[in-house]
């Protein structure tokens, strides 16, 4: 009985694994059309760059590496809009195949930099122990993905910056003719949804491993989270990462866990052919 | 329609450059002072094994080794006075890219043998091919045993000098309840077989069996399951970077060695850096050779290594097994006289060297080594300290035919 009791909070705590790595995706997907395979190695770049800030900062890198990897990230995916993305806005599935070929070469960038061993990142002393079954170092992860979401959510709705972001999500042309220079809110979408995966990164390295494969286990998770969320959806994103996190906890606990992620696919199958479009839908979406 | 198809050609083109981007390394033909040419005076061999995927965080290594080997017998004059030039192929972690480029290897670079693999799932895909185009290849990881190809030689441990050591010792300590926790796949599930043969033989309780994909990163909910089940000990078969997840996050839910040691059969000393030393020291492992293993032929090849890779890397066991086979398969050719297959094949049954991991010797039936089984607890400087050895090689024995409990096992 006290195991299923466990799986409550250990649900939650995936779930905030799974929304931290889904909110970026939730605007470079939800907001600007483009499927980003190359996400998950931008969640990577940001775990090597706490693997790298553990020279000076030691064993405090992980703190330290959060507002560094946010800009390394950010620059990283600003740098793939401008060099290749924008030549593909409005083309999904070029930007599918395009982003995938990054995410390999990324990849291998990894490999040959730091090597295809996974490389350590030390977790400071003050996140060992815990409360019961949830150790510290995941109500960290929990803190750190709400923290990420109010931000996010005073971002959108408290500064000019972000409703002119909200503006050309909801109606691009319409917004063009307002006056807004949609190629810098573009640009400035990008990098905040590529550092939000730095982030994400830097909070991975205290759960799992860190090594040139880190984005590909992620990856498909993030996706899932943002269509069954609704595109560009921060409420959605929020509801679905609960919903999966919550599913895959009891799922796994009462099978196993190849079971478990059969399971979570049909039900997002299931799901999908009731609301194609997720939970959520922007209704001022003009559809192009 | 026109635009559209050359979208879609454009895109399959920066797809191809980056498939090129990431198999550039593959390729690549090391060591040796002869050009990769196959001309008369050379004689080439294919090492394959994934450098790319969720393997090749292991594999890479051994690879490594393999090239070391190579380059010292190189140097030493080379076999049947013919230097070896390596061809390195990427399996990718993916089985039919196995089967796929040993086919390449044995047909078109027409190696006159092949070391590589790691996973069972990778063996088991490159067995047909070597059986169908009778050529050689070296397998060089502890595996579930229950096999004996006569175009394979296996240069890891099977069973009954690994896992079932590793029980033994298990039940020595009075562990008699287990766990076993394993990676979703071929190796994992016929040794769990073995080990709940043996349990029930032996009077130990398996009190849970838990698969997880591989690659699979979220273990919250198998720890909560292992914590509730409290077993003595758990015996421990993933594979590959789940290791890291799993014992990052066991460490963090408060559960120590004291309590519960962790018995692993694929993490080694290279394993151990990755998953960090803090969250795996005090745990148990099972294996034939350590870096710590002590004996002269170690202190060379540790040596050789680092000056090679660099002072950080360090040394394992399938490391030691890729570095050994190379040797063996040397050693056979020699003994032959010739790299034609039967042949070595005849001649390296009860070959012996001394190796790293101490006396090998080729069982020349099942074509398997006589192997000293170590169990080792890992130091907090990430370093294995042996606590108990077979005290000599044991017979291999794939099939388990002289244990009674294993009758039924297929």
């Amino acid at each position: 009985m006290e195991a299923i009791v466990n799986q409550l909070p250990i649900g939650l705590s995936i779930a905030a694994v799974l929304l931290l790595i889904a909110l970026g995706l939730t605007f470079t997907f939800g907001q600007m059309g483009v499927i980003n395979m190359a996400h998950g190695e931008f969640i990577m770049a940001g775990a090597y760059t706490a693997y790298l800030l553990q020279g000076w900062a030691g064993r405090q890198a992980v703190l330290v590496a959060l507002p560094v990897a946010f800009v390394v990230a950010g620059v990283m995916g600003l740098i793939l809009e401008r060099v290749a993305i924008r030549h593909f806005y409005g083309r999904p599935l070029d930007t599918l195949l395009l982003t995938w070929g990054v995410s390999l070469v990324l990849q291998q960038l990894a490999r040959d930099l730091f090597g295809a061993p996974n490389v350590q990142v030390r977790a400071p002393e003050w996140l060992q122990g815990g409360v019961g079954i949830l150790p510290y170092n995941r109500l960290f992860i929990f803190a750190l993905a709400v923290g990420s979401v109010v931000a996010i959510w005073g971002y959108m709705n408290r500064t000019s910056q972000g409703r002119r972001m909200q503006a050309v999500m909801q109606n691009r042309q319409l917004a063009a003719v307002s006056g807004i220079n949609t190629g810098r809110v573009d640009q400035r979408t990008f990098f905040i949804g590529s550092g939000l995966a730095g982030i994400a990164g830097v909070a991975l390295t205290l759960i799992g491993p860190v090594g040139p494969a880190l984005g590909t286990y992620y990856i498909v998770d993030a996706f899932l989270v943002v269509v069954a969320g609704g595109l560009g959806q921060l409420r959605g994103a929020l509801i679905a990462a609960a919903a999966l996190g919550l599913l895959n906890s009891y799922a796994e606990f009462w099978t196993n866990a190849s079971l478990a992620k059969v399971i979570v696919f049909v039900v997002i199958i299931a799901f999908l052919q009731i609301r194609p479009q997720g939970l959520f839908v922007l209704k001022a979406r003009a559809l192009t | 329609m026109r635009n559209s198809a050359w979208r879609i050609g454009a895109a399959i083109a920066v797809l191809a450059t980056g498939l090129a981007a990431c198999g550039g390394e593959p390729s690549t033909t090391t060591g040796g002072t002869a050009a990769a040419s196959g001309g008369g005076d050379t004689i080439k061999v294919g090492l394959l094994h994934s450098l790319s995927g969720t393997m090749a965080i292991s594999e890479v290594t051994v690879r490594d080794a393999e090239l070391l080997a190579v380059e010292e017998i190189n140097k030493a004059g080379g076999v049947l006075g013919k230097q070896l030039v390596p061809v390195a192929e990427d399996g990718a972690s993916d089985w039919p890219t196995f089967a796929e480029k040993a086919t390449k290897l044995i047909a078109q670079d027409k190696v006159a043998t092949v070391f590589g693999g790691w996973t069972s799932a990778s063996r088991k895909a490159m067995l047909p091919v070597f059986e169908k185009r009778k050529a050689l290849l070296w397998y060089p990881v502890q595996y579930e045993g229950l096999e004996s190809s006569p175009y394979i030689f296996y240069t890891g441990a099977t069973t009954n000098q690994q896992i079932v050591p590793g029980l033994d010792y298990l039940k020595e300590k009075g562990k008699k309840k287990i766990f076993l926790v394993g990676s979703d796949y071929v190796f994992p599930r016929t040794a769990n077989k073995i080990i709940k043969a043996y349990a029930a033989a032996n009077g130990m309780q398996v009190l849970g069996e838990e698969y997880t994909p591989l690659g699979h990163t979220e273990y919250s909910t198998l720890v909560n399951k292992v914590v509730a089940a409290k077993p003595d000990a758990v015996f421990n078969t993933l594979n590959g970077d789940s290791n890291v997840a799993f014992f990052k996050q066991l460490k963090s839910a408060g559960v120590t060695a004291e309590q519960m040691p962790v018995m692993s059969v694929s993490v080694a000393e290279e394993e151990v850096k990755g998953i960090g030393v803090d969250n795996i020291a005090g745990h148990l492992v099972a294996w034939n050779y350590y870096q710590t293993t002590e004996n002269p032929a170690n202190a060379k090849f540790v040596e050789a290594f680092k000056a090679k890779y660099g002072a950080d890397r360090v040394t394992s066991d399938p490391m030691e097994a890729g570095y050994n086979a190379v040797y063996l398969w040397a050693e056979a050719v020699k003994k032959a006289g010739t790299t034609e297959v039967e042949a070595v094949k005849k001649a390296a049954g009860g070959i012996a060297l001394e190796r790293p991991e101490g006396t090998v010797t080729i069982d020349g039936e099942n074509q398997h080594m006589y192997k000293t089984a170590r169990i080792g607890v890992i130091e907090p400087d990430g370093q294995i300290k042996e606590v108990w050895n077979s005290g000599k090689p044991i017979k291999p024995d794939p099939y388990l035919k002289t244990y009674s409990w294993a009758g039924g096992l297929t």
